[in-house]
């Protein structure tokens, strides 16, 4: 069983077809003490373009984090629709790769053995190609030099480098990152942010990122969906026209402050609604 | 053990020995305290032997321990006895380690498995076994088959007990990450499962082998014409205090070498985990 698998650069075809489409889904988590069900969110659609960069940001508890594990396949749906391709989804797939807040790597493994971790769990691609395909996403990431290393013997950049590695490394169509430098200090957080943007230009995959922080977002992404909240839905989308390839001193550009600053008044509205609502309880 | 340590090592005083020296005692300091410990309590026990504060038909001394033991070694029975005590703790003692392990992974993680089973587990492992020796003997008679059963059996549930404990304990972000890469269950088992529970199973496993000692010497005690539980046995009547704790010893002995035997496993499992940090 060969994968055939293109190098990440090769894939770069930025086209304007939509990758993965969401349309009318809710999802509720059922609470098994209270006999109760919670609506996470509720009528989320949302259309990601192939090769587009997509960041969610959202205040606490808006049920961004479930949204990607739906996405992910990790949370079954049953209201709405998801497709990816145009190919309806249920369940975790080939198509997506996530990249967990915690690095989530296996602590007894090595970096190497963790990056080829993901296409030995997708039994699709021959051992001599995860080899190679480790070794290159260990590269793409800058972590040449580490491969032996076992988790506990990384910084918490490098651990995330790893996870991100680990994810590029089974080819996905749609990489799903959960708040992947929210450990990381303010430093290492810009500098990993420049890097993912360095890897992403490379790869070229759809990704959809979420973030607590405006500024990130802002930067990363070619989109952001700002969500609000109880329940979670989505508020309103701002498309980020900064030119690319974007470096960190785009970040003091007033154009890009004031960005920041419109998604900042839209959150702060609906954090001052809640607070209303609270208050009314 | 002891040959580890080395007079001269330690009583050289050049300073560029002195580091050298610390680093030593740093690194062998478990072996070096525990030798320490023991010597001493095996003076004070020959000195009293030695001034005869101890009557040979109660008790014994370790000189007349070691001659009794060269003794039964050269011209005795020990390594007929040894032998057929450790073979049938060895073939109980596998077959609880290749059940127990994965039983305890299935019963961890198959919820509605473990319900089923776990009231079971419990009758079992409150359950005084040794009031089930006469019966294990008639359904398997005297020779070896009973012994082996009775170790199988004594090994078994601390060994499943603890796997079990160990699957739950698994960090769901490992189970989240496996799935999210499409692992079926039977990988999960391999990858994040077993591992995971390596230190667990090794807990299990050391009791085991307390337990399966026990069960094999006590079983030999009970019926039988062979092995160091009836040599004790036959020792014990014939008022022979120094083979009586040859026998003690020899099952003592075997019982460290296995728990060091299965702390070098553990070390192994765990190469990867950030060397323990904390004080004296
Ligand atoms: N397993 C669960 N069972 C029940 N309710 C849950 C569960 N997980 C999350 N929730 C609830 O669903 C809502 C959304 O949670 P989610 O983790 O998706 O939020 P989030 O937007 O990722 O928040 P944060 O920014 O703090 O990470 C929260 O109100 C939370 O209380
Ligand atoms: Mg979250």
């Amino acid at each position: 069983m060969t994968a055939a698998m293109a190098a990440p650069a090769a894939s770069a075809h930025a086209s304007a077809a939509a990758k993965l489409v969401i349309e009318h889904m809710s999802y509720r988590y059922f609470l098994e003490r209270e006999e109760s069900e919670f609506l996470a969110f509720s009528d989320v659609s949302l259309s990601v373009n192939d090769g587009e960069f997509v960041a969610i940001v959202g205040p606490s508890g808006c049920g961004k984090t479930t949204l990607l594990n739906v996405i992910a396949g990790l949370l079954p749906y049953d209201e709405g629709t998801m497709t990816i391709g145009g190919l309806p989804v249920q369940g975790p797939g080939i198509n997506r790769s996530m990249v967990f807040q915690n690095a989530s790597l296996l602590p007894w493994r090595t970096v190497f053995d963790n990056v080829r971790y993901g296409m030995e769990m997708q039994r699709r691609f021959e051992p001599a190609l995860m080899t190679s395909r480790a070794e290159e996403m260990i590269r793409l990431v800058g972590l040449a030099g580490f491969e032996k290393r076992y988790p506990s013997e990384l910084s918490g950049g490098m651990q995330q480098r790893a996870n991100l590695a680990r994810a590029l490394a089974t080819d996905p169509e749609v990489l799903l990152m959960d708040e992947p430098f929210a450990a990381l200090d303010a430093q290492t957080r810009e500098f990993m942010q420049a890097e993912l943007l360095k890897i992403w230009s490379k790869s070229k995959k759809t990704v959809v990122f979420i973030t607590h922080q405006i500024d990130e977002a802002v930067f990363l992404a070619d989109r952001v969906v700002v969500m609000g909240t109880r329940p979670g839905r989505i508020k309103k989308e701002f498309p980020i026209a900064f030119e690319r390839p974007r470096s960190l001193s785009l970040k003091r550009d007033p154009k890009f402050l004031a960005t920041c600053d419109d998604v900042w008044r839209l959150i702060e509205q609906e954090a001052e609604r809640i607070n209303v609502l609270r208050a009314a309880e | 053990m002891n040959e580890q340590i080395q007079p001269s090592a330690l009583s050289v005083t050049r300073p560029a020995n002195k580091v050298r020296r610390r680093i030593f005692v740093q690194k062998h300091e478990a072996v070096i305290y525990g030798t320490v410990s023991i010597i001493c309590f095996l003076a004070l026990w020959e000195l009293a032997w030695q001034l005869r504060l101890i009557s040979p038909l109660f008790f014994s001394g370790p000189s007349a321990i070691v001659v009794q033991f060269w003794e039964l070694l050269v011209h005795g029975n020990l390594l007929r006895d040894a032998a057929y005590s450790g073979k049938n703790f060895l073939i109980g003692f596998v077959l609880a380690l290749v059940t127990g392990v994965p039983l305890g992974i299935l019963l961890g993680w198959y919820k509605r498995l473990n319900l089923l089973f776990d009231p079971l587990i419990n009758a079992l492992y409150a359950m005084p076994r040794i009031a089930l020796y006469p019966l294990i003997i008639i359904w398997f008679g005297i020779a070896s088959g009973s012994k082996i059963f009775i170790v199988f059996l004594s090994a078994m549930l601390p060994i499943l007990v603890n796997t079990v404990a160990g699957v739950r304990n698994i960090d769901p972000d490992l189970l989240k990450a496996a799935r999210a890469f499409c692992a079926q269950d039977r990988q999960i088992f391999a990858t994040v499962a077993l591992p995971y529970s390596v230190p667990f199973i090794l807990t299990g496993v050391r009791q085991g082998v307390a337990h399966g000692l026990i069960g094999v010497i006590i079983g030999e005690l009970f019926a039988g014409s062979e092995g160091i539980g009836y040599m004790i046995s036959y020792a014990g009547q014939m008022f022979q205090t120094d083979t009586l704790l040859v026998g003690v010893v020899v099952v003592m002995i075997a019982g460290m070498m296995l728990t060091a035997l299965g702390e070098r496993v553990r070390r192994h499992f765990q190469r990867w985990r950030p060397d323990h940090v904390g004080g004296r």
